[in-house]
């Protein structure tokens, strides 16, 4: 297979090391190999003994894994990220317009902008929140923007995840692992700090708080408990807030509020950042099996009682159609050019496109418009015969739950490998905070990485691991 | 605090609690052993009709060797009251309540576990059974010292004491209860060796052979014991100072919510009987009486507690 050159992050297309790296690399020069090996055994130890564990369902035995760390960070400059935070916060501004458009007047539908289709038979449309405000207007309080690279100037949005994005307390953890690994390196580097994440994101949510609310808003973590594979996360960032970690039945509604059973008989709540989905959220209004939620809180939510961050029915933004329609969405909403460009997308919903993806299905990647995960989709190049073949079919029994996209080239950053730096490819997830008050970016974010040479699929669930992203001070 | 959180503290310290009199316990039953000429079968056959495990026991072995006694009691993953077993259960519930730990007694906690799951791994040889009860009575100490040393002295601490010593309070009635008929002075006969076993087992698995000896030159006399175990303020496993101790932490809950709850009314009573009890009267009414009454009212504070301060919904 004929290939163009990889862009490496590190040493772009030549052999000596780009802008950001420099100083970097010349400390690494410097190091002793054996030394660096070491360093990297006690990483897992460390990480091992804080319990940043995720769970792996259905494993009796190794029930709780490591994400795999590796040492080497990932390096972007101050200008560059510059462009990515303006690209990144006109994309969350068109997204929380739009949320708001489509659960109201629908104004985008009218103007003739996008399809109707794509609203009315999407599962994630939530009917409940037609004609309802949140406070504060914000619908999507979080948000993860999935960046990949593939040139120097060349950054695509491959997913905006504005439903609830996950991982934001690996960024936190590399981190924290990095200084007690290499101090000296950042004396050296001088590196934008990620550690008022937690902070930032209180403040945010508390920004929020619901018209019900007097005094200094009661903020909690709603998790569906220890055996969920975030909890590590939930706990981390419940922790690191000082925020309650609650589960369903730690709940109740009293007196037209929502309220968590202390010591101390019931305390209010009064922003509730959920980390359930929407269907679990309210027996009374979703699925009425669920254990994990609290009955009435979208009565609660409608009375002005709660904030629900996010707002339920943002998950619509996660579907993949509808991504492929956010040229037309940010133009439509603040007059401008789209700064981050989409990949190109093929709807498989639609007689032309479909041709073209069946046609070139071993050169695409497919992917379900609801999925996640790196589940359900086929990488083209990488398939076998039969692989590509079993997909064709099931692509064609339901061609409108298909998107397709060109494999990218993604850009590599080197891992420490067998005491050597060894390419391996990356993408990039930043996260977002948003309150009326602003939009905060922190600089940074989560780097995952695939392991296996050549594979191009990052999710830990798959086999990837992490990298600390450094952004550079200017 | 949410309820679930301050059940989740006292279950954590009650499990870490029960590891800890686990591992005492066989290192009295190998002290013993080690020391005596004879079989050592009815050593541990008393270890385990000292843990109240006979029943459990008995479904999976047949006779009672130390290899057989040490690996039920340590690292049986079906037995609920290993030590390997209690010790999930105890980093299991310092996960759920994850938010009212300091970094450090979660970290000591999970690498408890981490170390024991690693140590535990294999069958343990009689040369490094010493070692493996060092780690783990080195481990529970570890979390209560990184507790006493980091953690606010506010309700997530009483929570944690709650735990631990209804926890000690039943241990310590229970060992005293399965052994009360060598104590009875009817029966017993200084100095004869067979009950010199139990008598060491009661001190030693208490950790109180030492201070015992600290403070009764040379006598040993089941009435002495008995006392010292019972009702000496002075010795931090008697039923007299943890009974005291979860009276105080009760108290401080009181003050810090500004209220008087049914638990508190419960173990007054306890207390103050307690405080007017002389060991004679003990001995008149009926030793097992008097402890199986313990364990009653303990168990009702327990799960008086457990209401009062909502543990669950």
């Amino acid at each position: 297979m004929d290939r163009q050159p990889i862009f490496d992050e590190l040493f772009g297309f030549g052999q000596t090391p780009r802008g950001p790296y420099e100083q970097y690399m010349s400390w690494f020069d410097g190091e002793n190999k054996n030394k660096l090996e070491k360093k990297s055994k006690e990483a897992e130890a460390f990480f091992r003994a804080t319990g940043i564990t995720f769970n792996v369902y259905g494993k009796k035995e190794a029930q709780e894994r490591l994400i795999p760390f590796d040492f080497i960070p990932r390096i972007i400059a101050a200008k560059e990220w510059e462009v990515l935070s303006r690209g990144i916060e006109q994309r969350v501004r068109a997204l929380n317009a739009f949320l708001h458009d489509i659960y109201h007047r629908q104004e985008i539908i009218r103007a003739g902008r996008i399809p109707e289709s794509l609203l009315d038979k999407n599962d994630a449309f939530c009917p409940q929140m037609i004609g309802f405000t949140p406070p504060g207007g914000i619908y999507t309080h979080i948000v993860g923007t999935d960046l990949v690279r593939t040139n120097e100037n060349q950054f695509y949005v491959l997913e905006d995840n504005a439903r609830t994005p996950s991982g934001v307390s690996y960024m936190l953890e590399n981190r924290e692992t990095m200084h007690k690994m290499f101090p000296e390196i950042f004396r050296q580097n001088k590196v934008a700090s990620v550690r008022n994440y937690p902070k930032n994101l209180y403040k945010s949510l508390a920004d929020c708080a619901p018209p019900a609310c007097n005094g200094k808003p009661v903020v909690a973590i709603l998790t569906p408990g220890i055996h969920n594979s975030a909890y590590f996360e939930h706990a981390f960032l419940a922790e690191q807030m000082g925020a309650e970690l609650v589960e369903g039945h730690d709940l109740k509604i009293v007196d037209g509020r929502v309220t968590m059973r202390t010591t101390q008989g019931f305390t209010i709540i009064d922003v509730l950042y959920r980390r359930i989905d929407d269907e679990y959220l309210d027996p009374l209004t979703f699925n009425k099996n669920s254990m994990l939620g609290v009955p009435g809180i979208m009565d609660v939510y409608r009375t002005g009682g709660i904030t629900i961050a996010n707002a339920p029915g943002t998950g619509i933004c996660d579907d993949k159609a509808i991504y492929s329609y956010m040229p037309e969405i940010i133009e439509f909403y603040t007059g401008e050019k789209m700064l981050l460009e989409n990949v190109p997308t093929w709807r498989c919903s639609e007689d032309d496109s479909l041709k073209y993806v069946l046609d070139h299905l071993d050169k695409l990647v497919v992917k379900e418009v609801h999925g996640s995960g790196g589940y359900g989709m086929l990488v083209g190049p990488t398939a076998n015969k039969k692989e590509v073949e079993t997909f064709r079919k099931i692509l064609q029994k339901n061609p409108s739950n298909y998107i397709a996209q060109p494999t990218l080239d993604l850009s590599t950053v080197p891992i420490f490998k067998n005491k050597k730096l060894d390419p391996r490819h990356v993408d990039l997830r930043p996260y977002v905070l948003v309150s009326p008050k602003n939009v905060d970016i922190t600089p940074g974010g989560l780097t995952r990485v695939a392991l296996k040479k050549g594979s191009l699929v990052v999710n830990s669930s798959q086999g990837g691991g992490t990298k600390d992203t450094w952004v550079l001070a200017k | 605090m949410l309820g679930r959180t301050a059940g989740s503290l006292f279950w954590m310290f009650r499990y870490l609690e029960r590891c800890e009199n686990t591992a005492r316990l066989i290192e009295a039953g190998f002290q013993i052993a080690l020391t005596r000429t004879t079989d050592e079968t009815d050593v541990w056959h008393s270890i385990i009709a000292t843990a109240g495990v006979v029943e459990k026991y008995t479904q999976v072995h047949s006779e009672y060797s130390q290899e057989n006694v040490v690996d039920f009691l340590i690292r049986d993953t079906e037995n609920s009251s290993s030590v390997i077993s209690m010790m999930r259960m105890a980093r299991d519930n310092a996960r759920a309540a994850r938010t009212a730990l300091t970094r450090e007694v979660w970290e000591s906690t999970n690498q408890s576990w981490l170390l024991f799951k690693n140590e535990l791994k294999r069958p343990i040889k009689t040369r490094d059974l010493p070692i493996r009860l060092e780690t783990i009575r080195r481990q529970t100490a570890l979390v209560r010292g990184v507790l006493y040393g980091t953690m606010l002295r506010n309700d997530i601490y009483d929570f944690a004491h709650l735990g631990c010593y209804l926890e000690r309070v039943e241990s310590t009635a229970r060992i005293l209860d399965v052994k009360y008929y060598v104590l009875l002075p009817s029966v017993s006969h200084v100095g004869s060796s067979i009950d010199n076993v139990h008598w060491e087992t009661i001190l030693r698995s208490m950790s109180a052979h030492q201070s015992y000896r600290w403070l009764n030159q040379g006598d040993i006399d089941p009435l002495s014991i008995s006392k010292f175990l019972i009702l000496d303020k002075r010795l931090p496993r008697s039923i007299s100072y943890c009974v005291e101790k979860v009276y105080d932490h009760l108290c401080y809950l009181s003050k810090a919510y500004k209220n008087e709850l049914p638990a508190l009314k419960a173990i007054q009573n306890l207390h103050r009987d307690i405080e007017k009890t002389m060991i004679e009267d003990i001995f008149a009414d009926g030793l097992h009486e008097f402890l199986q009454d313990i364990v009653a009212k303990n168990a009702e504070i327990s799960a008086q507690i457990e209401q009062d301060y909502s543990f669950y919904s």
